[in-house]
């Protein structure tokens, strides 16, 4: 448990109280509280800096934390001080606001644990001065990036029991990784894409001739074949859209946004050309739809993230393309105008008119220079010149710009990959942590009985196995054990609960169980039982000595209601063999006599050997269900 | 998106003076120091808001999941039903839980199971409220945990309270059967030394 939560264990023994009257057994007694309290004072000498400053100098700010009265909380009578069990280094910074009314970030420390601390002393970050304020809120965006990344990531992963099979598609289609059917399905629309826009390229390719002396595209001549390939491709594109239509969480949504629509257009010339196929004015334009086909390598942005990312640059860098692309215009048009009047001159000038130009000066300022156009007076070459001069000024000014948004993205994208990656490694071992504390009660609730048992019979030999726990822990194995006696249940760990639900699906008593059994130290019992036994050695139970054994030997219990889950086992000695298996039922609702098994030496109990015959058949008798409210099997 | 996280103010609260909690509750001095250092350290802003506080009761329960009873428990606390519970607002709380007598300590019990605040219980209320409580043992259990298991133990319960048998429970019939339940007075005295 953490250490600051552990100041909180009061308010959680407190809350307890919600639980009593709804609780039907009595409680555990708390552990007793060995040597009173006083004011836990823990005493870190946090490096034992000494801050000194004068009073007036907190009293500057009196909405924080050491300028009011909060501060009293930390005072500390015997030395006279006020004590803060924080980091002294940011503390510096802290104090130096005070000083000097300026509040510095220092580079070194990290964001998360500083805007914790100005957090604790009640200081806005806000007024962090000019100097540092930059570099704090460049820092402070990385982190809530990160947070962000993290929590979508967490929601991604997360296993949803109850998801629809509407759901369970449309996550398969959005995230390929998460079965092997939609993995499968992504590569096979992947290759499908791949097949179709080859065969839309190769369609075009001159293969042989035919006798006729006429030079013919694959695509004519092997039509059929073209045909059918084609034909492929578009059923499976059809029938994925249509799976995705039906697997969108908002059908209208969906059918706006840019992929659905890049889809409709990939499959859209087919079932136009399929419509029309023999009407000759239309086929001139239906050959014209083909070249919508080319969109279907659009669809490969699903497949891959690069490709998406650059989309997305492209859509964060629109103020710069839309800079570049105006200035490209205005260079143009100017340009273009300039060289037009310049070349008026010229006979048979290529330069006919200014939108004629406007080919020269793009082909000159990309610094293509086809040479289809190229200027023959004089005037007509300098204002080329400097036409192809200022073209790369142009083009590459508005480039690095976007070309840094591309590189910040991209790395972005990085650092959220190889963080996923690193979290599977740190959940496995919070994961690990939190399962030690709950084992660490089940150990101690098993030391705990071992000791009782050790107690009652007064072997002081077998002392040195108690384990001493802290009184936090203890107490913190208190709560949860009222939390057992609030429900009526008990905690086991994973192994236990497996094994017994799947003894329960045998439903069979074998008696050669034992061993396995034996080396549990396995608890069933129901509520009552337990605590008669704990009352057993407390001071004030007035049960005669001679009792304890009897209540040691516990073969039974007292059932409350009717819908105790049933286990039937044999009575177990001390010795504990027991011999019959435990079978908890995971079902049904059958009356039971609980067992208590635990393992003790076996020099302690010689009584144990003799398991007494009336409670065999006691028990046997209790295995068929009854109906009845309340069983009591006793055997001594 | 991120800007506006960002931009979000941190809220501050400051509790009143040590004197006046002193008088208004019946922690000492030191216990309230106590207290209030570890409120603080948790709840650095003041407040504490039902995420926090779901984390934190929640640590005390590894095996399952503690956050239903702790929003129960955060609306019990949050006593203005404002969405935070200040310092005050908790070692109020605390105050009649752990140092209270029994009858502030019923009666704050009923106002925890009396989900609504309409001054009755019923029984779905407290069907939500054990099945919350059956929650925090989780899945590994000895008897298996079966789905109608809160259901029969608030039958119980409600045979139990319910005096005049009109299907709620006001706040007379159960300070008045669980004065008349040994078990329930023993129990409620359990935490007394905490603190």
């Amino acid at each position: 448990m953490a250490a600051g939560v552990a100041a909180w264990l009061p308010f959680a023994r407190a809350a307890a109280i919600g639980w009593m009257p709804v609780a039907n057994c009595p409680m555990p007694l708390a552990p007793a509280d060995k040597n009173k309290r006083q004011d836990e004072l823990i005493i870190l000498n946090v490096s034992g800096r000494r801050f000194q400053t004068w009073r007036t100098t907190l009293e500057r700010y009196p909405d924080t934390l050491l300028g009011s009265t909060e501060k009293e909380f930390f005072f500390n009578e015997d030395t006279k001080e006020y004590f803060f069990d924080r980091d002294p280094e940011v503390f510096r910074c802290v104090l130096n606001f005070y000083r000097t009314g300026k509040l510095h970030y220092p580079r070194y420390e990290c964001i998360s644990a500083y805007d914790d601390e100005l957090a604790f002393y009640g200081i806005l970050p806000e007024i962090i001065g000019d100097c540092c304020y930059e570099e704090y809120k460049d820092r402070k965006r990385e982190n809530a990036e990160r947070l962000m990344d993290d929590n979508d990531s967490e929601n991604n992963q997360e296993s949803l029991p109850s998801l629809s099979f509407r759901q369970t598609m449309w996550r398969a289609f959005e995230n390929p990784h998460t079965s092997t059917l939609a993995l499968v399905f992504y590569y096979v629309t992947g290759f499908f894409i791949a097949v179709s826009v080859i065969t839309n390229v190769v369609e075009t390719v001159p293969c042989g001739t035919v006798p006729g002396n006429k030079e013919l595209p694959c695509g004519e001549r092997y039509a059929v074949a073209f045909f059918c390939l084609d034909t492929a491709c578009v059923m499976i594109f059809t029938v994925e859209y249509l799976l995705r239509l039906f697997a969108a969480p908002s059908r209208y949504r969906f059918i706006r946004s840019v992929m659905s629509i890049i889809d409709v257009v990939a499959i859209m010339p087919y079932y136009i050309g399929l419509v029309m196929t023999n009407n000759e004015d239309v086929s001139g334009a239906f050959v014209t739809l083909r070249v919508f086909r080319v969109f279907r390598i659009f669809k490969f942005s699903r497949h891959s993230q690069g490709l998406r990312i650059l989309g997305y640059t492209l859509k964060s860098c629109a103020s710069e393309l839309g800079f570049l692309l105006f200035s490209l215009t205005m260079a143009i048009i100017i340009f273009a105008t300039v060289m037009f009047y310049a070349e008026k001159g010229s006979s048979a000038s290529k330069f006919t008119s200014i939108p004629a130009s406007f080919w020269y000066t793009i082909v000159t300022m990309t610094t293509l220079g086809y040479g289809d156009m190229v200027p023959k007076t004089i005037a007509g070459k300098i204002f080329g010149s400097i036409c192809s001069l200022s073209g790369v000024l142009v083009i590459a000014l508005p480039v690095p710009v976007i070309v840094s948004n591309f590189s910040r993205i991209y790395h972005q994208n990085q650092r959220a990959d190889k963080r996923r990656a690193q979290k599977k490694a740190r959940l496995a071992r919070i994961r690990v942590a939190k399962t030690g504390s709950s084992n660490a009660y089940l150990h101690s609730k098993r030391n705990g009985l071992l000791n009782e048992a050790l107690e009652l019979t007064g072997s002081p030999e077998d002392e040195h196995l108690t384990k001493t726990t802290s009184l936090i822990e203890s107490q913190h194995h208190h709560l949860l054990h009222c939390l057992e006696k609030t429900t009526n249940h008990e905690f086991i760990d994973e192994q236990m609960f497996e094994q017994n639900c799947m003894e329960s699906s045998m439903q069979n008593y074998p008696s050669t169980r034992s061993p396995s059994l034996s080396s549990h130290p396995g608890l069933t019992t129901s509520c009552c039982s337990r605590r008669s036994k704990k009352t057993t050695h407390l001071p004030n139970s007035n049960l005669p000595a001679t009792r304890l054994r009897s209540m040691q030997e516990l073969s039974t219990i007292h059932i409350q209601g009717s819908e105790q889950p049933s286990l039937t086992t044999s009575r177990s000695s001390l010795n504990l063999k027991a011999d019959d298996v435990l079978r908890p039922n995971c079902k049904g609702s059958q009356i039971t006599t609980a067992i208590i098994s635990i393992p003790t030496p076996p020099a302690l109990t010689p009584e144990g050997e003799s398991r007494p015959p009336p409670s065999s058949p006691g028990s046997t008798t209790n295995i068929p269900p009854i109906g009845s409210n309340i069983v009591k099997v006793s055997a001594l | 998106k991120i800007e506006d996280e960002l931009e979000m103010t941190m809220v501050c609260h400051r509790p009143e003076g040590l004197e006046q909690l002193e008088a208004q509750t019946n922690f000492s001095k030191r216990e309230l120091q106590v207290l209030y250092r570890g409120f603080k350290n948790e709840c650095p802003s003041g407040v504490v808001n039902e995420e926090t506080f779901k984390q934190i009761y929640s640590q005390f329960f590894p095996h399952g999941d503690a956050s239903m009873y702790a929003h129960y428990l955060f609306n019990a606390f949050d006593t203005t039903q404002t969405g935070s519970v200040k310092f005050e607002d908790f070692v109020t709380a605390l105050s009649i839980l752990l140092r209270g007598t029994v009858h502030e300590k019923l009666r704050w019990t009923f106002n925890l199971y009396d989900i609504n605040k309409d001054g009755y219980i019923n029984k779905e209320e407290m069907i939500d409220i054990v099945k919350a409580i059956y929650d925090m043992m989780g899945k590994y259990t000895y008897p298996v945990l079966k789905d109608d298991t809160p259901r029969q133990h608030v039958d119980v319960f409600f045979q139990k309270m319910d005096k005049n048998k009109d299907g709620v429970v006001t706040l007379d019939e159960f300070l008045e059967s669980c004065q008349e339940d040994d078990n329930i007075m023993r129990s409620l005295q359990l935490f007394e030394n905490v603190m």
